[in-house]
């Protein structure tokens, strides 16, 4: 599975993207954000706040209850600030 | 109502013009009553910024915009509608974001314009870091409440079947 991280979120986890096999018990983005948050001092700082994360499957926002069997890129990134 | 059309959708690091945009938005037709352009510009915040480094989702930026102009496009009654956003370096004074919606009175035209804004201010994926002119980096710019709630208004009320 593609995970993608943008803006403070890329910054502070480190990188831009990256391959990663998931356990089997990650059902859902909550389930996601909990279990990278401990995989090292960078993810634990970008996703302290979980609830601030949003989350794109597939370049579809998502809340943080949707499944993600079947995702091929799931992205993390902060509210936008576009426009 | 004849079917909703299709809006054009870009995303691009070079600057537009608003003159040429509107010109070919109307090129050929006679139906337009109304045109309103919005375009959002990068502010110098008093001096103190040098520029906006605008980062984007390659991919989701245009699916994300397109989905949010096609449903402004299933609501109002539109002949035309354009949204260019822009990604890079983009220094005070410079444009940021256009929006032309075109219909045949002035209502439509200008409530989904605004629609558009209001909800690609909250979901298209753009980050916005600031660069001041000091020289030293800025941070990212904090999304605002006042964007979130801007959204809310569409949900209140349908609009009046014109």
């Amino acid at each position: 599975m593609k995970l993608v991280y943008f803006a403070w979120v890329r910054e502070r986890i480190g990188h831009a993207e990256e391959e990663i096999d998931l356990p089997d018990e990650i059902v859902t983005v909550a389930d996601l954000l909990a279990w990278l948050a401990g995989r090292g001092e960078g993810y634990e700082i970008a996703l302290k706040h979980a609830s601030a994360i949003r989350v794109a499957i597939n370049q579809e926002h998502v809340a943080h209850d949707a499944r993600i069997e079947g995702a091929r890129e799931i992205a993390l990134f902060p509210p936008m600030t576009g426009g | 109502m004849s079917a909703p059309i299709d809006p054009a959708v870009r995303i691009q690091r070079e600057d537009f013009d608003l003159a040429k945009e509107s010109t070919a938005l109307c090129a050929g037709r006679s139906d337009v009553g109304a045109l309103v352009t919005f375009s959002g510009l990068c502010r110098d915040e008093a001096g103190t910024l040098a520029a906006l480094e605008l980062e984007h989702y390659p991919g989701m930026a245009e699916a994300e915009i397109r989905r949010i102009a096609r449903q402004a496009a299933e609501r109002w009654p539109l002949n035309a509608l354009t949204v260019i956003h822009r990604y890079g370096k983009i220094r005070p004074g410079e444009n940021i974001v256009l929006v032309l919606a075109a219909s045949r009175h002035r209502q439509a035209a200008f409530d989904a314009a605004a629609f558009i804004m209001d909800f690609l201010k909250t979901r298209a994926p753009f980050w916005k870091k600031e660069h001041h002119a000091d020289g030293s980096e800025g941070g990212w710019v904090e999304a605002r409440d006042v964007d979130d709630e801007a959204t809310q208004r569409w949900h209140k009320s349908p609009p009046p079947d014109r």
